[in-house]
């Protein structure tokens, strides 16, 4: 009976040097890793494709060269890195591709994020058939004529469907809805992550083999494996606002920055840069095509990038 | 001759050996043919009744928007949340500065040094080698803060494991209350409790460390309470006739009795929070685990790998010093081994001095090796080369295909189409065989619970993939566990290749198995087979190497061949190991199978992913505790009732 007390005591006097000492604000924690040997330390998330490393990497590359700040990079899926800025984990999102309810609630209502501007680049999300494919079967690009080829899509995956290949589960997508609600004949096949959708991809490319697949642009995939886009219903403003009705085809965004506000007002030349920094889609996929197609290093594509384009990223500079 | 006949069921009179399974399943079929018209009509016999669901949706979606409201305000996160997660954010730091600070020559010295004298020559040498190799690849900084966050991790795992084992060493009725929960928390794949762990810590290192203590602590709780109870009876009566306290006999006596325990207890500690290291990447605890993560968003298979080296190596070092650690406790000290320490200590602290003073604390980048490139060719080479058109066997792409359509559909669609009642029968029977009336019950409501979760469905789709890669594993497992049993020179082979397929990083291998295998169930199945496969082979040939020698040897006295010996002496005798090697399988594969969600496995893994990158508990959680639920279904249909008894190890 006596041994018992024993944690007992160790966990309550823990709990009292714990609470001894005030309040604890979660929001106010760095990296455990940020500013080692007193740099002056930027933290970046990142998202998994590689346009977001892109940015990220230049970024960095600037922040370490021309500024001398120390940067580290975390690997976030977007919405839990929109949780992590409020919290002041990461001090920016450079590619945010429109998160509704995120704004909403730390933008508008808690305050805790501040937009940071353009991007620069423009995205699209759409459905994908292999050029070498449309070529051959031009009426493929019309979705009212994706039935018709949906043994050709076929795998043992899809069951007797065909298959659309979707990407990583952090991606914004109304396919299900999309396929029911156009009386498609078709299965969405979730790859689970960006990665394991490339390499299907890229082996479906080697044997010039159809395949329908979401995708998105700019990514670099597209120059290795050119891809037409096939044509939805056209958007219209709202017409995505019900989950499980959504008929239409998916919206040009204009990616975003966005910033933690204590980091927007007191990162001082870090701030301003990553709040200049605005590019264009090709500027992007050079840097993205380094990386994963020539498997430079971020740095080393970034470095590359940086020593070639000066006079863009000139004006960026604080 | 006497040996030969017991242990040969063949020739056992067959009434003896099935007459308890025929009562069982009499009596099961009894309860059956009353309950089963009675549920069958009030809620039908498809899938789980929709009756029985509970919808967590709401509740769950409400806790999750009251934590991210309340997180900067609530006194709960002010004074006891925020602070636990400053106070590892500190520690974390601190020694993550402190290695720093000693420099990568002091640290590779003073680590050979710890290896020397806990482990001996050899252990130091390779320890040494290892974390030169870190360098050498490059992956010196995320290197230490991997160290940095495990030495944190497993310093609290091994104190709230040992608090834990203590309590239920002393006490018996703590000791049966703890029990289930050791269980079920070893039985966790631990991707299912990252998301509640992220929504109330952020991500980050505190997120990280505390999914890690949860996933590390049970093995040392475990253990110290093994150690405690099995002291010596007369040992501990002999200290208690000197007329001892209770306390004194705890410290001078059963404590250090108990230390070979403690030590294994440490060692599968460590094991397993460096394994969690890496998952808690998906949650920024970054290091070597977020340099794999990263480069597998841009498929660089080369990069990963480069990341990953150093986990193996750590993993292996670490696992083989405290191994011998364990080895050479009791041995007594060498004779002038304290002299020989302190040269060591002043030499150690000499090389970090020097390398302080040399401007060398950063690994030189010179003396990096780019491993990249060449295993990216590999890759590229084997996947252009075997994923399809392969004369004569095909490609791997088709294997996977029809692994897909002839295997993993039929038994996908042959659970859905059972009726719900029809499984929870099997479960019954199979657990009840096997096991006892408890391990069935817990079985049969494990079951139970994932049709009142509501995800029924999905959840047989996972059960499918899991016994397909049981299946699977199972039979090279025991192919390969009798291969080395029989031979020292397959041992030997085959010892260093289980040790990296047990140690790398899951999420290295995803790629490649992906190329092989195209997105879909097959590649996940794939990836479980080769985190599952160590742990069978080596338990099968452990098992068969301990058949009783006496045996073997009047079955070959009575002239029976190699294939006769194995067949009707070894795998018999060695069938508690062979279904230990069952019950481990099941637990990994269950493991993979999760993040076969990555791959396209779809199931509860997919949402379990899906959670995670979306921040929605609903979804998320549930999928969790589904996959909570299936593997304590999954262990306690196929644990041995002798288990009970040796588990620690």
């Amino acid at each position: 009976m006596r041994f018992r007390t024993i944690p007992a005591v160790a966990a309550g006097s823990a709990l009292l040097l714990l609470t001894g000492c005030g309040a604890a604000d979660m929001t106010k924690q760095a990296s455990p890793f940020a500013n080692a040997r007193g740099a002056r330390t930027v933290t970046l998330s990142v998202q998994s494709w590689v346009g977001a490393q892109a940015n990220v990497a230049v970024a960095q590359y600037l922040l370490e060269h021309e500024l001398g700040y120390r940067v580290d990079t975390v690997q976030v899926d977007e919405v839990p890195a929109w949780d992590a800025l409020s919290q002041g984990r990461v001090d920016a999102i450079l590619e945010d591709w429109g998160h509704p309810d995120q704004e909403q609630r730390y933008v508008e209502d808690k305050k805790t994020i501040v937009a940071g501007g353009d991007l620069g680049v423009t995205g699209h999300i759409g459905w994908f058939v292999p050029t070498y494919f449309a070529k051959e079967h031009p009426d493929v690009t019309d979705w009212k004529n994706l039935n018709k080829y949906a043994d050709e899509f076929r795998t043992p995956e899809s069951g007797g469907r065909g298959q659309l290949l979707d990407g990583s589960p952090s991606y914004v997508t109304n396919d299900k809805a999309l396929v029911k609600n156009l009386k498609l004949d078709y299965r969405v096949v979730f790859a689970g992550s960006e990665a394991a959708q490339i390499t299907q991809i890229q082996q479906f490319a080697k044997e010039k083999k159809p395949f329908l697949t979401y995708w998105y642009t700019p990514q670099w995939l597209s120059e290795q494996v050119p891809m037409t886009e096939v044509k939805l219903p056209p958007y219209e403003e709202g017409c995505d606002a019900e989950p499980d009705e959504v008929a239409c085809a998916y919206p040009h965004t204009p990616l975003q920055k966005y910033l933690n506000a204590d980091f927007a007002r007191s990162g001082g030349e870090a701030a301003e840069l990553l709040r200049n920094f605005r590019w264009t889609t090709e500027d992007q996929n050079e840097v993205s095509l380094m990386i994963a197609e020539q498997k430079l290093s971020p740095q080393e594509a970034a470095e590359r990038w940086v020593d070639s384009h000066r006079s863009v990223w000139e004006k960026w500079l604080p | 001759m006497a040996t030969l006949t017991a242990a040969t069921p063949n020739t056992a009179p067959p009434g003896v050996l099935r007459r308890p399974a025929v009562r069982k399943l009499a009596a099961l079929a009894v309860v059956a043919a009353v309950l089963v018209p009675l549920a069958a009509g009030r809620w039908g016999s498809g899938a789980w009744p929709d009756a029985l669901t509970v919808d967590l949706s709401g509740p769950l979606g409400r806790a999750s928007d009251w934590i991210v409201d309340n997180r900067d305000s609530h006194p709960l996160f002010l004074h006891f949340l925020g602070h636990v997660s400053n106070v590892v954010v500190i520690a974390v730091r601190a020694v993550y500065l402190a290695l720093l600070a000693v420099g990568w020559a002091g640290v590779t010295a003073v680590a050979a040094l710890t290896a020397w004298r806990v482990a001996g020559v050899r252990q130091a040498l390779g320890t040494a080698a290892a974390f030169l190799a870190c360098g050498l690849l490059g992956m010196w900084v995320p290197t230490m803060q991997t160290l940095a966050l495990m030495v944190v991790a497993v310093a609290v795992s091994v104190l709230v494991g040992a608090l834990l084992g203590l309590a239920a060493g002393l006490s018996d009725r703590t000791h049966r209350g703890l029990r289930p929960v050791l269980d079920t928390m070893q039985v966790l794949p631990a991707f299912a409790y990252l998301l509640p762990v992220v929504l109330v810590f952020g991500i980050g290192v505190p997120a990280a460390v505390l999914a890690t203590v949860v996933y590390a602590a049970p093995p040392m709780a475990r253990l110290t309470a093994l150690g405690l109870r099995g002291a010596d009876k007369e040992v501990l009566e002999a200290v208690e006739s000197l007329g001892t306290t209770a306390r004194q006999r705890l410290l001078t006596a059963r404590i250090p009795l108990a230390r070979k325990e403690l030590l294994l207890g440490l060692n599968q500690t460590i094991m397993m929070a460096l394994s969690m290291a890496v998952i808690a990447s998906v949650i920024g605890a970054g290091g070597l685990g977020d340099r794999v993560y990263q480069a597998l968003a841009s498929v660089d298979v080369g990069a990963a790998l480069a990341a990953g080296i150093p986990i193996v190596l750590l993993a292996v070092v670490l696992d083989r010093v405290t191994g011998a650690a364990g080895a050479r406790l009791g041995d007594a000290p060498a004779p002038n081994a304290r002299v020989l320490g302190a040269y060591a200590l002043a030499g150690a602290g000499v090389v970090a001095v020097a390398g302080r003073f040399a401007g060398r604390l950063e690994w030189p980048e010179s003396w990096v090796v780019g491993l990249a490139e060449p295993v990216n060719r590999a890759v590229d080479w084997m996947t252009a080369h075997l994923y399809s058109g392969v004369p004569v066997v095909g490609g791997t792409a088709d294997w996977a295909g029809r692994f897909t359509t002839w295997v993993l559909d039929p038994l996908r669609d042959g659970l859905q189409w059972l009726p719900w009642w029809g499984v929870l029968l099997i479960v019954a029977a199979l657990a009840w065989l096997i096991g006892t009336w408890r391990t069935t019950l817990t079985a049969v409501l494990a079951m139970a619970a994932i049709g009142v979760l509501g995800v029924w469905q999905p959840s047989l789709d996972t059960l499918s993939q899991v016994l397909a890669a049981v299946a699977v594993t199972l039979v090279i497992g025991f192919a390969a566990g009798v291969a080395t049993a029989r031979s020292d020179r397959v041992e030997q082979l085959l010892r260093p290749v289980l040790d990296v397929f047990q140690t790398m990083p899951q999420f290295v291998y995803l790629i490649p198995v992906v190329a092989l295998f195209g997105v879909g169930r097959a590649p996940a199945v794939a990836a479980a087979v080769v985190y599952a496969l160590p742990a069978v082979v080596r338990i099968t040939a452990q098992g068969l190497r301990q058949v009783d020698p006496a045996a073997l040897e009047s079955a070959r006295s009575l002239g029976a061949t190699g294939a006769q010996q194995l067949r009707q002496v070894q795998l018999p005798l060695a069938r508690p190991a062979l279904l230990l090697a069952v019950n481990q399988g099941v637990v990994l594969v269950l493991a993979v199978v999760i993040i076969g969600g990555l791959v396209g496995g779809g199931a509860l893994g997919y949402d379990v992913v899906f959670g995670l990158a979306q921040g929605d508990l609903a979804t998320g959680l549930v999928a969790g505790a589904a996959i909570v639920c299936l593997g304590l279904m999954l262990d306690r249909v196929t644990q041995p009732t002798e288990r009970r008894a040796k588990k620690g190890a």
